[in-house]
């Protein structure tokens, strides 16, 4: 493949600035890829970040999210060293972007874009930007959009992103060419998936695969097969493992013997089991099977869907169990599956929760494996894991028997709820003269020639041109060159229907953009949705209707209860309920003060250890209330103590003169007074008073004074004397930041 | 076919093989699994196929879908839609978009049909 120069020269993207969707909708006709081929990650095996040492990272990115503890270590965000995967599948393209934008922040490197729902058996390409169903409509215009968005995006974050979606259905090959023609970084290929899960006519997608996969190779297109889905289908996943073994089989030999490298096909596979299943213990003899058997092969490892239900809590304790398998044995990719997915297409902050899930888990068992070895000579384990090989193998032998894989699928061998050779006669069965696209394929004749480069199979190109491998020209120069071989040559296809796009969907939410509307979101710009969780104090079937009505209260509309969990059949259910809120608010009218700028703990720490920093702190006058003081004093509260200032607190009711009498005598450098209760302006006569008293005493200028209380802003202290002034929300950080930052600039 | 677990019974040929084997043995099945598949894509095509051999030839997705459509019809689908059109580009010395464009707009079958003998 050639690597052209893009035409089009796109601006770095601003963290502070949105995707402009319209812009990147214009001139595609001109975007080229900047590469071809997968990327991994660039490791980083041995790497110091805070205090800490990594043994199973990557390089760091330049722009991220780090996870919620992260401020404790310097807001470290190592990144593991498997790709990341997150599965977007909003159904608009326009909206995809968005999203993977955010789960790149958050540590994704490899946005799998889902198909929608249908287009495996469109017997071509689709052209356009046409709304999909759970999935995008995949065409060249989507992906030149998306590559050009994920071109600005990895930019951003300083790291590659691979782009993935699928080469299935009955237009495999054309997909794989668009794919290799429009920088496709990576695609699920197995044809298995065709015969079993789309009931596509089993001859035709073993020969469209060949095709597919070899122009696949040609691309560096990384493949995934399809096996995951027997274990999700499956009615006892965990008897499916032989079988699994024996369909990952059958795609990685058919790869390799139609030119796929080994090192370019990854296995699609799932812990297939959840608890209350003993699913580790069950699933940890299968991992090892599977990647003692393929070896050669990179592993993607999946999260269970199989036993996923509404709870996201309970999916997420499952995938940090996978991701636990994953850890212990090894993934090259680690996939993510989204917590609500078992409930709704996923939503944005999902993948991003998912992705975040996999970080966190992953980084928190960095190198447990140096310490935590799977005891491979143990008996339980060492004879499952060679019973499941076994049985693969008895699998093979059968299916052979019975006359080769389309006997075998003719026979209903796969997705059977038996662990092979236990069988229960519910497996899938599919005929060999059945299936969409049935009778379709033809022998190539004794002259049949395709006069293009990275063609599989039989082709009987004329004397000099059957390729390098042979020392003769391309076979393309018949025709003056291929896309494969000259990138000038790929053509544009633009909308076809006028009317379902996404000029047109972008259409009727401009004014929110133009204006800068804000309206909540799950799904696409504008969609309104927002769950509320509540709980019930009532029994499951009455919670639900209570809820229903609760969320008309609230002025949602198309109320829906997303999730229940019984608390207890008398005392209460626990609802999440989403709805949609037909309301936009204009950034305009809201009042948002500036938030003060802080300091990092150790910078404050570090400061107040050096000077052994003090501090006098009142409430003032008459006032006998203490609360807001202690709170920005109390280590307990995340105070001023928190930072080792010594605080000298003085209680209630203090008069101006003993306040600065103690800061003298305690050789403090700022003073905290706090003023609530404002009658006959109070808070500025106290203000007032304590800073000429300390003009009088002669140590205004070594002093610090800070007043606070409810009804102080900054403005105002300043104006009657004060060095700041705090108001509601203040938090110990903010004003221990002030201190901080005052005494720096005057030089202390 | 409903059979129970017979698992201790069947597997008795391969209980003395050491796990190398066995292994080995996993992969040379998988071979003799895909190996007439592999022969059947080899010798076969198909319209999704043949419409990526178009595209590789520079031409649009519907202009590919238009001749593959009329050489399935024809019958010509085994001699290669590429084929046809690398014909049509030498007796027309045009570049491959350009004749599929005219081969689409009904040009052009007369000459092929007479190249393979009118299949049909």
């Amino acid at each position: 493949m050639s690597d052209m120069p893009r035409d089009l020269h796109d601006a770095p993207l601003d963290p502070n600035v949105k995707l402009d969707i319209e812009a990147l909708l214009e001139g595609l006709e001109h975007y080229r890829p900047r590469r071809h081929g997968w990327t991994w990650r660039t490791q980083a095996p041995d790497q110091d970040l805070y205090e800490f040492s990594y043994r199973e990272t990557s390089e760091n990115v330049t722009n991220s999210i780090p996870l919620p503890a992260a401020h404790y270590f310097d807001n470290i965000d190592p990144q593991p060293d498997c790709v990341i995967t997150t599965e977007i599948a909003s159904g608009r393209p326009e909206d995809d972007i968005r999203r993977m934008r955010m789960a790149a922040w958050h540590g994704a490197d490899h946005m799998m874009v889902i198909r929608t729902a249908g287009q495996s058996h469109i017997d071509g390409l689709l052209e356009g930007t046409p709304e999909g169903v759970g999935g995008i409509a995949v065409t060249r215009k989507q992906c030149r959009l998306t590559r050009r968005a994920l071109d600005l995006i990895e930019d951003e974050v300083g790291r590659p992103i691979n782009y993935h979606s699928y080469v299935s259905g009955v237009a495999g090959p054309e997909i794989a060419v668009m794919f290799a023609e429009e920088g496709v970084n990576g695609a699920h290929q197995d044809p298995q998936y065709n015969v079993l899960y789309r009931n596509i006519n089993m001859y035709r997608s073993f020969v469209d695969s060949a095709v597919a996969k070899h122009v696949m190779a040609a691309a560096g297109i990384l493949q995934i097969d399809g096996a995951h889905n027997a274990n999700a289908t499956a009615v006892k996943a965990w008897k499916v493992m032989p079988e699994l073994l024996v369909q990952h089989a059958i795609n990685c030999a058919y790869s390799v013997a139609v030119g796929m490298p080994k090192e370019n096909i990854a296995l699609s596979t799932v812990p297939p089991d959840a608890a209350p299943a003993p699913c580790m213990r069950m699933d940890l003899p299968y991992a090892i099977a599977l990647r003692d058997l393929f070896g050669e092969y990179k592993m993607r490892a999946q999260e269970n869907t199989r036993y996923m239900e509404s709870d996201g809590r309970d999916a997420t304790v499952s995938h940090v169990m996978n991701l636990m398998i994953s850890r212990l044995t090894s993934a090259d990719i680690q996939s993510t599956i989204t917590p609500d997915e078992g409930r709704n297409v996923p939503w944005h902050y999902n993948n991003v929760a998912a992705v975040d899930t996999a970080k966190q888990s992953l980084v928190g068992m960095d190198g447990l494996r140096e310490a935590v070895k799977i005891d491979r000579e143990n008996p339980e384990l060492k004879t499952r894991v060679r019973e499941i090989k076994e049985r693969a193998v008895l699998f093979l032998e059968a299916m052979l028997r019975d006359g080769g894989y389309f006997a075998g699928v003719e026979k209903a061998y796969f997705v059977d709820s038996g662990e092979y050779p236990e069988t229960n006669d519910d497996g899938i069965a599919r005929c060999s003269d059945g299936g969409v696209a049935e009778g379709t394929i033809v022998p190539r004749a004794d002259d049949y020639m395709a006069p293009v480069c990275h063609h599989f199979g039989v082709n009987h190109l004329p004397e000099g041109y059957r390729g390098r491998a042979f020392g003769e020209a391309a076979p393309c120069d018949l025709i003056g060159g291929c896309t494969l071989c000259d990138d000038t040559k790929v053509p544009f296809t633009d909308e076809l229907d006028p009317t379902d796009n996404a000029a047109m969907r972008l259409a009727q939410t401009a004014e929110q953009r133009e204006r800068d509307l804000i309206k909540p979101e799950v799904e696409w710009a504008g969609d309104g949705i927002v769950a509320v969780t509540m709980f019930l104090p009532a029994a499951e079937r009455v919670a639900e209707a209570a809820a229903l009505e609760l969320g008309k209260a609230m002025n949602l509309v198309d109320c829906e209860v997303i999730h229940k969990r019984v608390m207890h059949p008398a005392e209460g259910t626990l609802i999440e309920l989403k709805g949609r809120l037909d309301v936009a608010i204009d950034p305009k009218t809201l009042v948002i003060p500036e938030p003060p700028e802080v300091l990092t703990d150790e910078e404050i720490r570090d400061f107040v250890h050096e000077r052994n920093l003090r501090v006098v702190a009142a409430t003032m006058g008459e006032d006998e209330h203490s609360v807001g003081m202690r709170e920005i004093i109390d280590l307990k509260h995340g105070g001023l103590e928190k930072w080792s200032f010594s605080v000298t607190y003085l209680g209630t009711s203090v008069p101006v003169e003993k306040v600065l009498d103690a800061a003298i005598e305690h050789a403090a450098s700022a003073v905290l007074i706090s003023t609530i209760i404002t009658h006959g302006d109070m808070h500025r006569i106290q203000m007032e008073k304590l800073a000429d008293l300390a003009a009088e005493k002669g140590v205004r200028d070594k002093l610090l004074l800070i007043a606070g209380g409810t009804q102080v802003t900054d403005e105002l202290a300043r104006s009657w004397g004060m060095d700041a002034g705090f108001g509601r929300r203040t938090k110990g950080l903010d004003v221990a930041s002030f201190i901080v930052k005052a005494m720096r600039e005057r030089g202390r | 076919m409903v059979r129970p677990d017979t698992f201790n019974e069947v597997r008795e040929h391969l209980a003395d093989l050491s796990d190398e084997q066995l292994e080995a043995r996993f992969w040379e099945l998988s071979n003799q699994v895909v190996a007439p598949l592999v022969e059947l894509a080899r010798t076969h095509t198909s319209p999704s196929i043949e419409r990526s051999v178009l595209m590789r030839m520079g031409i649009d997705s519907r202009t590919c879908m238009a001749v593959v459509v009329e050489c399935e019809k024809r019958g010509l689908l085994g001699h290669g839609a590429g084929h046809v059109v690398y014909v049509c580009m030498q007796t027309w010395r045009c570049d491959a978009p350009e004749a599929a464009r005219r081969l689409a707009e009904g040009d052009g079958w007369e000459t092929v049909d007479a190249k393979w003998g009118g299949v049909r």
